[in-house]
């Protein structure tokens, strides 16, 4: 993409661009500021907000769901930076393990920027980030989760949920962003990125589970989820859940797939990963969260 | 750009200002729709323009049913590749965890596949034919690394796709394919080296989407001459 390119473009079909941005010098100007500090892929999003600038405002539903985006992914970075420095991973996750959980913590926290950023550059300040009370006790620290620090089996379920429900949770926004084409691609960009980690972290529990025996880990444990089974055992089960009712369907768009794709139900269910509501990721984070 | 906005007529310019929307802020609007006009032709400088009286490729339609044509293509791809995988020999070198793995992704692809024939119906382009000659079945290592080149692909192009979709049940649709396929292609890259199921990000760990007809480049090298896709009216 042409810088130079879209503006005579712009400037041909609105010769008042240059004033809707105050003069094309300080448009430029304020272009290579953002990008000074920007890393480039932002680029179309500095661009966005630009014309937002000249045109408009950006709805009030895109903001709203950057931000609800903004407060699950500091809910993820801080649960990484907490248990990544804990006793519970620093004694049992071995050097692949911490290396593949590190590079997740940096994402999230990577993520939390970039979205701190495309909120600011909208003309909107981002939410703070909350306290949180990864126990699930609601500010308790009492909740179900309770030692979760120290026990890698607890941690790598919570991490399980946690980037389960994100991308259940992306997905569930993005028709919110159908009219905002630059917002919608960024959101799935990191949709399919908590995707990866989803099918990272399952494979890492999968190994642990048959190296300890351990009661958290139930049953066949893929990278992709099945039915709506957790995999999650040794008394989790019930509190993570509601980030996996619903994700049984067969059917899609009225299509049933067992029957057009010749598979089963569980190949069926697992082709497929389903949305959850604003509300329903809500209900699932509100016990992290301390009010 | 050869398309002007013109001043519009004096009469609706009346009618406008009668239900009290002040003539700058008209103004405002039709410079925003240039603007978003002008950005996407500024970008697409290099895009395919295909004659559709010369076009001999399979052509995938146009609005929602061509991106929905657009995915068919590529999962019809995957699915024959899979299909193939599991039928091979380097297939028989893998262990028995992989083999499942192979076997459910090859159930899941089939799934795609369908799903996408089954919504698109007298709209949905022909079966395709594709043409594996370049890829080592024989091998472990020959399928993983293809494997790997088609779910990272298919993410890439769901990814850039999906701000061409305009029905919101679609656009849930790919969304739901999509984050399936990240869960392929983290676990193939995984099984090529442990560690690696997230590497290729951009600076801010985003995936990197591809516009649909970079897609078609990498497509039409695994399909055979009578079934290339046309790039006619795709984003570029």
């Amino acid at each position: 993409m042409n810088l130079q390119n879209i503006f005579s473009e712009i400037e041909k079909v609105d010769a008042d661009v240059y004033d809707r941005l105050d003069t094309r010098r300080s448009a430029m100007k304020e272009f290579a500021k953002f990008t000074g500090k920007a890393a480039l892929a932002s680029m179309p999003l500095v661009l966005g907000s630009m014309f937002k600038k000249a045109y408009g405002q950006t709805p009030t539903d895109v903001l709203a769901t950057l931000q609800f985006a903004l407060t699950l992914e500091y809910l993820e970075g801080k649960f990484y930076q907490i248990g990544v420095a804990g006793p519970g991973v620093q004694a049992n996750s071995g050097a692949a393990g911490l290396a593949a959980l590190t590079k997740i913590r940096d994402h999230e926290a990577q993520h939390v920027a970039f979205l701190k950023s495309v909120i600011s550059s909208l003309g909107a300040t981002p939410t703070p980030e909350p306290k949180f009370d990864f126990t699930g006790g609601k500010g308790s620290n009492m909740g179900p989760f309770l030692g979760w620090e120290a026990n890698y089996d607890v941690f790598l379920a919570m991490s399980q949920a946690f980037e389960d429900t994100g991308v259940r949770a992306y997905k569930g926004a993005a028709g919110t962003l159908i009219n905002n084409k630059v917002v919608l691609t960024a959101a799935l960009n990191i949709h399919s990125v908590e995707a990866r980690h989803a099918s990272h972290v399952r494979q890492m529990r999968r190994a642990r589970g048959l190296a300890t025996g351990s009661p958290a880990y139930v049953g066949d444990i893929k990278p992709w989820i099945n039915l709506n089974e957790s995999n999650i055992g040794a008394g989790f089960q019930a509190a993570v859940q509601p980030s996996y009712n619903g994700e049984e369907l067969t059917v899609q768009n009225g299509i049933n797939i067992a029957q057009v794709g010749g598979v089963s139900n569980v190949a069926a269910s697992a082709s497929f990963d389903e949305p959850l509501s604003r509300a329903a990721v809500l209900m699932i984070v509100d016990p992290f969260i301390v009010p | 750009m050869k398309k002007q906005i013109s001043s519009p007529p004096l009469q609706d310019e009346q009618l406008i200002s009668s239900f009290g929307i002040q003539r700058r802020n008209m103004l405002k609007f039709f410079g925003a729709s240039a603007a978003v006009v002008a950005l996407g032709s500024a970008c697409n400088k290099n895009n395919d323009y295909v004659d559709p009286n010369t076009d001999k490729g399979v052509f995938l339609g146009a609005g929602d049913f061509q991106i929905l044509n657009f995915a068919y293509a590529l999962e019809q791809l995957e699915a024959a590749f899979y299909t193939q995988v599991v039928a091979s020999a380097g297939f028989n070198s893998m262990s028995v965890l992989e083999k499942t793995y192979m076997m459910d992704i090859k159930d899941h692809e089939v799934s795609h596949r369908e799903f996408f024939k089954a919504a698109l119906g007298s709209n949905a382009i022909k079966g395709l034919t594709p043409n594996f000659a370049a890829v080592d079945f024989t091998s472990r290592g020959g399928i993983l690394a293809q494997a790997k080149a088609f779910e990272d692909t298919g993410v890439s192009a769901y990814n850039g796709a999906g701000q061409y979709i305009v029905d919101v049940n679609y656009l849930l649709a790919a969304g739901k394919i999509v984050s399936v396929e990240a869960r392929h292609a983290a676990l193939i890259r995984d099984l090529i080296s442990n560690g690696t199921f997230a590497d290729d990000l951009d600076a801010n760990a985003l995936d990197i989407s591809k516009p649909p007809t970079a897609i078609v480049d990498i497509a039409n090298a695994f399909l055979t001459a009578d079934s290339q896709i046309s790039k006619r009216g795709l984003p570029a």
